[in-house]
């Protein structure tokens, strides 16, 4: 009985019936080494019962325990006067004023989004909405950034029909938000997709709730879904490499259930407006162990789990099932103590299972029991210290060559080049896929999908803005993974900018390649530096995120994608500005150098089939100047109209603000810019924008005044892109090659 | 005006209609739980979108069968004026108030997207703050709005004049192409015989601040207050 823990504690555990005895293939069936399962040896004095080793397997998952990537993840800038919390917990915290909290992160559920997609999907929304939710945050919106495969590989197609209609299905029927992203195609995803999910949450700053257990004989609770046998070894699955096998895997993806999400949220937001609640955390990856673990762990303290009282799903369920399942929609408890019947009568308002199934103790071990007999009981301290914690070697990507502007051909035909990059998978529309999430409920969007560099959430009862997006140029990262790190940090931080925001704290989410390849584990490291000295330089501290590695098929890598999610505030919202280009009679700016760098650009691999060279360099002392200038003419409600420069170039842009708020315009070369002109409307240097503005003369004299290169393109108006001298093009081509190719390619056949 | 929005569970705009009346009102109003057959009096019952019971049989079927649902059928034979929006369309259609069905899209999938509505009368509670004939943009969100029915219902609501909003063209044509999901003749919301109840499938009340979807929703909620307070 659980008021007797400390008696129980001095028994050893029993061998439950039919329990197989552990030998090395069941000790590598569970992800362990050999060497790692000599220190669960040492740790525990004895052998480990069979869900003591699952224990283990799941802690030091490299899932769970970040064992390849600790000691780089350590270079990032985690702090800023604004952070709250940064990474360690379920979610990191900014301050956003006023009393409020921004509580956010980003989080992969790659590999189940490839044998399952439309559940893997689903249930990797329902993941991250729990992480931000748990901390006491209401959420306000969600973000997905996708990477598929080839679209003529054979399960492409099949694969965004399911992840979109996953994400949208949890999504929607949460009444969250759905306002952001990117999706882009590359055949290095063929047999490993990305789905990387990011939610960001309100709360007020001083109603935060974290996951440190306290308080020794406080009941643990469990509340939400009954537990089944879905995604048993999930966290494991998640940390090895895929093969022609990994079919045979579908039984450890969860299965998703929104509608119980959606009153799990309810009624925990209910239960945190109490007084009762002493610590909080979700049943992610590894489930009750995870959690269980993590609470005591951080409070100091030890645990005991009353196995038998978990609520059920099946019958016949054992121990090792119990403690591995990662089913869904799932919450540990640490209650104050005499709160249970007030905590019990809201989880049975919601019509939701609540459990006291433990409670804290002060001995720092894990004890399980099963119908009064012990099955388990693992120190906790040294599963924590002793982990394993892998420097694996690497060997940095060298900087490939520039590739001259001249060495790449200029278009043939301006007109086909363009309709060309803009029906490209990366570029067209991808209004099939957010048409198909809720962007609008809650009634706070200010800027919808592709209307603005960054969604813009109005925060509730003000005046305040979130702006959100997420970022990564895979190609650049893949070239030269510093720069590629640098770049999408940069690039985040320009998107909050370019709708008048101050970029405020970034979640990354590192999606890799084996860490066991010194190349790869080099393309981590890269990149982890190049970010590292962004989030630095930009004053954009990481708070928050998640590694996916062994993001390989049949030994061939993904392209690196560290996935950069990003959020900054605007205290009016009413100065933020779109992309859309509405009203004619205005000057279209340039600002920034543009030098025409072709290298790894959307041209080249698009118009020329090449992906070569150096990618663009990122200067951020010049990417923070042209920023903060952009960001003061906002404030000044001079701006019209801005729009970041990124794939695809100057005049990809132009074509995007064009069409997206139906005004054409008439532009050409500066006179004097000896840039050749492929390279000055499809390069893609960084730290631009464009800008659209009634009163472009004084625009371009503050720029000068503050060291920042603007110079007037031409003016908007007509119903046709005009590039003086190059092509002339109906705005409604443009729109129709942009916006057919999606729809097109999702309803052909084969 | 006093308002009472039903909250069932997996409820999700609620919260947005409770604005939307509070932003033309100025009072919040009053919550009313699916379990409660007695909630207070009120002189409008707003049935809210979102996926009540998670929608896992057929939209709007269990949510029709609960106890506040008897209530609202109680006092709307009383004369009691209900607007049912998007999930509540289908809540109210499941329970006999409305007559037709909302069907799965006709591509099959969600669509969250803004949409033109023609306003087919003035002449009723819900939409005298508009002139007939009308195009007014508000959004759609749903996967199953899917109007349908048979050629008679279809006949004595056309001559009744029991037609609310047909979704349109940004011109007023009502053709195909502002047809967002299939629905029978782009039929987007219709009344009983009485005009008291109003079922639609898209959304006035994410559409009621400029800022944030334009305020072409706004005049149907004021409509309501003028006629109810």
């Amino acid at each position: 009985m659980s008021g007797n823990g400390v008696s129980l504690e001095k028994n050893p555990p029993v061998k439950l019936p039919n329990e197989p005895t552990i030998t090395p293939q069941i000790v590598a069936e569970h992800g362990l080494s050999p060497e790692e399962y000599q220190r669960v040896l040492a740790i525990m004095g004895r052998t480990p019962t069979m869900v003591e080793l699952g224990i283990f397997s799941a802690m030091w998952s490299e899932h769970c325990s970040y064992k390849s990537s600790k000691v780089w993840l350590k270079k990032l800038p985690t702090k800023a006067p604004w952070v709250i919390q940064g990474p360690g917990e379920n979610a990191g915290v900014i301050d956003i004023g006023d009393g409020q909290a921004a509580i956010f992160k980003m989080e992969s559920h790659n590999h189940p989004s490839y044998i399952e997609p439309y559940q893997g999907a689903a249930t990797g929304v329902g993941g991250i909405l729990r992480d931000v939710f748990t901390m006491g945050a209401r959420p306000v919106a969600n973000l997905n950034a996708l990477r598929f495969g080839d679209p003529k590989h054979p399960k492409t197609r099949h694969l965004v029909s399911g992840v979109v209609a996953g994400i949208g299905g949890y999504g929607n029927c949460m009444g969250i938000p759905t306002v952001g992203g990117e999706t882009n195609f590359h055949a290095a995803y063929n047999g490993n997709i990305l789905v990387n999910a990011m939610t960001v949450g309100i709360a007020p700053t001083d109603r935060i709730f974290y996951a440190a257990a306290a308080g020794v004989g406080n009941p643990l609770v469990y509340v939400g879904s009954k537990t089944g046998r879905d995604g048993i070894h999930g966290a494991t699955m998640a940390s090895t490499e895929f093969n022609e096998d990994s079919e045979e895997k579908r039984p450890t993806v969860q299965v998703g259930d929104p509608f119980v999400e959606k009153l799990l949220l309810e009624a925990c937001l209910e239960l945190m407006a109490t007084d009762a609640i002493v610590a909080i955390q979700d049943m992610g990856a590894a489930g009750l162990t995870s959690s269980s673990f993590e609470m005591a762990a951080k409070g100091g303290l030890g645990v005991i789990v009353e196995l038998d009282k978990v609520p059920m799903r099946e019958t016949g369920m054992n121990p090792y099932e119990l403690m591995l399942s990662e089913s869904q929609e799932r919450m540990l408890i640490v209650l104050k103590p005499g709160r249970e019947e007030l905590a019990r009568r809201i989880f049975e308002k919601w019509e939701l299972d609540f459990a006291v199934i433990g409670h804290l103790t002060d001995t720092e071990r894990m004890v399980l029991s099963w119908h009064g007999d012990i099955v388990g009981n693992i120190p906790i301290p040294p599963l924590v210290t002793e982990a394993p914690v892998y420097e694996r070697p690497w060997t940095l990507t060298p900087l490939p060559a520039v590739l001259e502007a001249a060495k790449v051909p200029a278009p043939k035909d301006w007109r086909a080049s363009l309709l060309a990059l803009m029906s490209c998978p990366d570029l067209a529309s991808k209004a099939w896929i957010w048409h198909q999430y809720d962007h609008l409920i809650m009634g706070n969007t200010a800027i919808r999908p592709q209307d603005g560099d960054a969604a813009l959430v109005r925060v509730n009862g003000g005046h305040k803005g979130l702006a959100m997006t997420s970022d990564c140029t895979p190609r650049y990262v893949q070239a030269h993974p510093e720069t590629g790190g640098r770049q999408a940090v940069a690039e985040a931080w320009r998107n909050i900018t370019a709708v008048g925001a101050k970029p405020l704290a970034v979640t990354d989410n590192m999606n890799f390649g084996n860490p066991q390849k010194p190349e790869i584990m080099g393309q981590f490291a890269g990149a982890i530096m190049g970010m590292a000295e962004a989030c630095k330089v930009l004053d954009f501290p990481v708070v928050s995120g998640n590694v996916s590695l062994y993001n390989e098929t049949e030994g061939r890598p993904i392209l690196p994608t560290p996935t950069i999610g990003a959020v900054g505030v605007i205290d009016d919202i009413a100065k933020a500005v779109g992309s859309r280009l509405i009203q004619a009679g205005l000057g279209i700016v340039l600002i920034g150098e543009t030098a025409g760098w072709l290298g790894q650009s959307l041209y080249l691999r698009e118009a020329c089939g090449r992906e070569e060279g150096a990618p663009p360099p990122v200067d951020l002392a010049v990417e923070r100047r042209n920023g903060d200038f952009v960001r003061s003419q906002i404030a000044m409600d001079r701006i019209e109209a801005c729009h970041d420069i990124s794939d695809g170039g100057l005049l990809v842009a132009l074509a995007e603000m064009a069409i997206a708020g139906g005004t054409g315009m008439e532009i050409g070369q500066p006179p004097g810019n000896a840039v050749p002109s492929h390279a000055f409307f499809y390069g893609e240097d960084q730290g631009r924008y464009v800008i659209a503005s009634g009163s472009a003369d004084d625009i371009i004299e503050a720029a000068k005044a503050a060291g920042v290169p603007a110079v007037l393109l031409g003016y908007s108006g007509g119903a046709s892109l005009v590039v003086k001298g190059l092509l002339s093009l109906p705005l409604s081509d443009i729109k129709a090659a942009h916006e057919a190719w999606l729809p097109g390619y999702m309803s052909a056949t084969e | 005006m006093k308002a009472a929005v039903l909250v069932f569970p997996g409820s999700n705009r609620e919260g947005d209609v409770a604005q939307a009346i509070e932003l033309v009102t100025g009072r919040k109003p009053q919550m009313v739980w699916h379990g409660d057959g007695d909630f207070e009096k009120t002189d409008l019952i707003v049935v809210p979108g979102g996926f009540s019971y998670g929608d896992y049989l057929r939209c709007g079927a269990m949510a029709a069968q609960s106890p506040v649902m008897a209530e609202v059928k109680k006092r709307a034979a009383q004369g009691v004026p209900v607007l049912a929006i998007c999930n509540g369309f289908q809540i109210v259609t499941e329970a006999g108030l409305l007559p037709g069905t909302l069907m799965r899209n006709a591509h099959l999938k969600f669509v969250c997207s803004d949409v033109h509505l023609k306003v087919e009368t003035s002449q009723s509670l819900f939409t005298n703050r508009y002139q007939a004939g009308q195009v007014i943009r508000v959004p759609v969100a749903h996967a199953e709005g899917n109007y349908f029915a048979d050629d008679d219902t279809l006949k004595r609501l056309e001559d009744r004049g029991q037609i609310a909003f047909r979704y349109c063209a940004a011109d007023g044509t009502v053709d195909g192409t502002g047809n967002p999901n299939g629905s029978i003749r782009n039929i987007a919301g219709v009344f009983n015989e009485t005009k008291t109840v109003m079922g639609l499938m898209p959304h006035p009340e994410n559409a009621v601040e400029p800022m944030f979807g334009g305020c072409d929703g706004k005049a149907l909620f004021e409509g309501l207050v003028e006629a109810l307070t």
